[in-house]
């Protein structure tokens, strides 16, 4: 996968319609656990693929601010970041979108989890996987009809996530152009 | 024969189309121009700006031409139109400290540096119509007499009070307040986001409220401090040229109100202020401003909610707004069939089963 | 140079010369579409909480479907098939308005047929025809909080869902059957979903409500009250009831004068000056079908006058 020369390029080329048809594929995956589906229109400076940048392109602004976990805090995505969605980078704690892979983004530390009255003021994560797969853990819950299975990177952290509904992260997990995603209001079951 | 409603499509064109005839009124008389709006109806424009939150005497005045004179449709028509513009920066605070007054009087203080200067108000003429500006190509008035105009720059008057501490001062805050078109109302809100709300608020509505103070609802006593109508230079800072450039000048009304304070444990007693400050010349709307904003800030101060409507800071602001309150008071014109039908079933249903209830208990 | 990420709404608007050249892709500036995405996102995550959003001041008035049109702007594609109802029709004079604003922004195909539509905004019915998995349902939401009528302030509901403390709510319903023998409450139906957070289901009719677990993604706008929430495909949503007094999904009982059908929520129709009712399916595009297919109800004319 060819990444991005430098930061001025690897940009949506049609920012409303890329950015909307991106919208709606992590729209749909976030609404359907389990689902996969591609994106398209961004290139950004590896480790990050098709699909992490272009999810930073169509939900990433001023108004928001990114935590780069790990491996993925170099200079080269920094100004990509930076001059693509003028995101202020800043720690863990403070992160509307936390990136990185996943064992980096399990390691940040305060991630946050909204409150009891704002549930919605918590930390986004994108997490990009060197697999993804419609194969493994068993999903119930909104957005699944009977069960969904997803390759994800581990289950014992999403289940404690997501026994603090309503509080809690939601993840995209990004491969390369794939995305899917888990909402925190997915029951992740052992064994599947 | 029953034919469902169609034609919606049609009937709307036809209504604009109607709108705009009545807009125009009759042909026989000349259109109004703008700049007739502009400076012959300068109160309204002013209005239509301080609401409208854009300072723009040119945009205000059309919308008032296109609103007919209905100033919230005015309004509306301006907020509408500033949502899309861009934003290409935040201007430095405006200093009102060196407002070129026209206007600017004080009622707790005879006299002070820069003087009491009554300006153009309406305040002592005495309220008879004037038929001579009926007749049509009256000739211009004669210029005013002017006054030397003051170079010094015209010191508040809170700030003679706040030397001697008396007044209860309001230490500056660089912070970046919350931009209340950007974010969400959540509350408490806090005083920055109070007198952003105020600040574009219904001037009937402020004026209802602030009235509501002075009638015993959130009493506390205030005294027009200062009253100060002029202009100031707005200035952007430009990190390019590393400094701040004046990028133009806008007309501002002020008011600071000072209030008594008792004092409570831990203040001494002393003056407290409410401000006021909006768009143009808007003197009702700037004291109303100040005086509601005194009475919202009971919390801060320790003094006692009463339950007084102007002293409930979600009421206050969550109704100010005129653009949301009229939208959503004549929504109620647009259809409600299924929702009114369901009403129906449901009384029908109700009547019934008391009917049906009565007719046994009769039947006891 | 500029940075492409900040406040650039101009450049933006001129980006996308959909049909009119004046306006971004659906209105809204980039900025704005970007915040209202981060927030439906949210509400899908935690289904029925209500996610404050930063509403922007459309060109038209609050209360009449800013929520709702802010909603679709930022979920339309240029490919999506658009349709927009107002009491299950498409032909009510807010609908055509608003149908005709996103013909003019987004330049997208419009329908009136329900299978046909992508994205679907609507106020105060579900269309009848089942939705599937391919589309998304955007309701305008005038009062987006279940809790409002009990409760007028805002810090205060806001904590009784924090709590999940909806005993008010369940003494209302309670109070309501105890004076008249049946819960009052006969369109905005109070729901829990997901067995969490109580909402409200937007000024549908009851009828509607056990429609509100299907295939399609539900999405809430309330522009003026600064609200955005949503119910994702095959969630669990239950109308508030008591063991002793079921939810009853009731609708007028009759079956539609034009086409016959039994099943569908009805518009009463007043036709005569001597006051002579007709019922007729709310939902326009469902009734006409069913004509198109040959149905006919009491009141239908005769076959000739309605082919020709
Ligand atoms: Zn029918």
């Amino acid at each position: 996968m060819p990444s991005a020369a430098h930061s001025f390029t690897g940009g949506f080329a049609d920012a409303p319609r890329d950015a909307a048809e991106a919208f709606r594929s992590a729209m749909t995956v976030l609404a359907r656990p389990g689902e996969i589906r591609t994106l398209h229109g961004a290139l950004p400076p590896a480790p990050l693929g098709v699909a992490a940048g272009a999810l930073l392109l169509t939900l990433c602004d001023a108004d928001t601010s990114v935590h780069l976990a790990g491996a993925c805090d170099r200079p080269d995505l920094r100004d990509w970041i930076g001059f693509h969605t003028g995101a202020p980078l800043v720690a863990a704690d403070q992160a509307d979108f936390a990136i990185g892979a996943w064992p980096d983004l399990r390691a940040a530390q305060g991630l946050r989890i909204g409150t009891a009255e704002y549930p919605d003021r918590s930390c986004t994560l994108i997490a990009e996987l060197p697999a993804l797969d419609a194969a493994g853990a068993a999903l119930t819950g909104p957005g699944i009809r009977d069960t969904a299975h997803l390759s994800l990177p581990e289950t014992a952290w999403f289940q404690a996530n997501a026994a603090r509904f309503p509080l809690g992260m939601d993840a995209f997990f990004t491969c390369g152009a794939r995305v899917a995603a888990l909402p925190r209001s997915t029951t992740i079951h052992n064994g599947g | 024969m029953y034919v469902a409603v169609k034609g919606g499509e049609r009937a709307i064109e036809n209504a604009h189309a109607w709108l705009d005839e009545e807009r125009r009124g009759d042909p026989a008389f000349a259109a109004l121009s703008l700049a007739q709006i502009r400076e012959q109806l300068s109160l309204a424009v002013d209005r239509v700006m301080a609401e409208g939150s854009l300072y723009d005497p040119d945009l205000a005045a059309l919308a008032i031409k296109q609103a007919r004179g209905d100033l919230i449709e005015a309004i509306f028509l301006i907020r509408a139109y500033r949502t899309t513009l861009p934003r290409l920066g935040t201007s430095r605070p405006v200093d009102t400290g060196a407002m070129a007054c026209d206007r600017r009087i004080s009622a707790t203080y005879k006299d002070a540096p820069g003087g009491q200067v009554l300006g153009p108000t309406f305040d002592y003429t005495h309220r008879l119509l004037d038929f001579k500006l009926a007749a049509e190509g009256t000739p211009a008035p004669a210029p005013a007499p002017q006054a030397t105009a003051r170079t010094a720059p015209t010191p508040h008057i809170a700030a003679y009070l706040q030397d001697e501490g008396l007044m209860q001062s309001e230490p500056a805050d660089d912070t970046a307040p919350s931009d209340i078109t950007r974010t969400p109302m959540s509350y408490p809100a806090g005083r920055a986001v109070r007198l952003q709300s105020l600040a574009r608020a219904d001037e009937g509505f402020t004026l209802g409220m602030a009235y509501s103070t002075q009638r015993g609802y959130g009493y506390n006593h205030a005294f027009v401090g200062e009253l100060r109508i002029g202009r100031v230079p707005v200035e952007m800072d430009v990190p390019e040229l590393g400094f701040a450039v004046e990028i133009g000048e806008i007309e501002l009304t002020e008011c600071e109100t000072v209030n008594q304070f008792k004092g409570s444990r831990t203040s001494p007693p002393q003056f407290t202020r409410g401000y006021g400050l909006v768009f143009g010349k808007g003197e009702r709307k700037a004291i109303s401003m100040a005086l509601v904003d005194r009475a919202l800030r009971w919390e801060e101060l320790g003094e006692d909610n009463t339950g007084a409507a102007a002293q409930d800071e979600e009421f206050v602001l969550s109704h100010g707004d005129n653009i949301q309150a009229t939208g959503f008071l004549e929504h109620i014109k647009l259809p409600h069939y299924v929702d009114f039908q369901s009403e129906l079933e449901l009384v029908r249903k109700m009547r019934r089963d008391a009917g049906a209830g009565n007719t046994a208990e009769a039947a006891e | 140079m500029m940075r492409p990420g900040g406040d650039r709404v101009g450049d933006d608007r001129t980006e996308a010369a959909v049909t009119d050249p004046a306006y971004n892709f659906a209105y809204l500036d980039e900025q704005t579409k970007r915040m209202i995405r981060r927030a439906i996102l949210k509400g899908l995550a935690v289904p029925g909480y209500q996610v404050p959003f930063a509403s922007r001041e459309m060109p038209m008035p609050y209360g009449w479907g800013t929520g709702g049109v802010q909603v679709t702007a930022a979920t339309l594609t240029p490919d999506d098939t658009l349709k927009v109802i107002d009491q299950g029709a498409d032909d009510t004079t807010n609908a055509v308005s608003i149908r005709k604003f996103f013909q003019k922004t987004a330049g997208v195909a419009v329908t009136e047929r329900t299978a046909d539509a992508t994205v679907i905004q609507t106020r105060h019915r579900i269309p009848e025809h089942p939705l599937t998995e391919d589309q998304i349902l955007v309701y305008q939401v005038p009062i987006p909080e279940p809790l409002r009528f009990l409760e007028p302030r805002e810090t205060e509901t806001r904590k009784m869902h924090a709590l999940q403390d909806y005993g008010l709510m369940h003494v209302k319903l309670y109070e309501d059957i105890a004076q008249n023998g049946a819960i009052a409450k006969s369109y905005a139906y109070p729901v829990k979903v997901s067995g969490r957070y109580v909402m409200d289901p937007s000024p549908i009719p009851k009828f509607d409500n056990p429609k509100l677990d299907m295939p399609a993604i539900q999405l809430f706008g309330a522009g003026r009250e600064q609200r955005i929430y949503a119910v994702p495909p095959y969630t669990p949503v239950v109308s508030l009831d008591f063991e002793d007094f079921p939810f009853d999904p009731s609708k007028a009982d009759h079956a539609c004068d034009l086409c016959g059908a039994d099943t569908s929520y009805l518009d009463e129709v007043i036709v005569d000056d001597a006051g002579g009712r007709m019922f007729v399916c709310s939902d326009t595009d469902f009734c006409g079908e069913r004509r198109d297919a040959g149905h006919r109800g009491a009141m239908s004319p005769p076959d000739a006058a309605v082919q020709a």
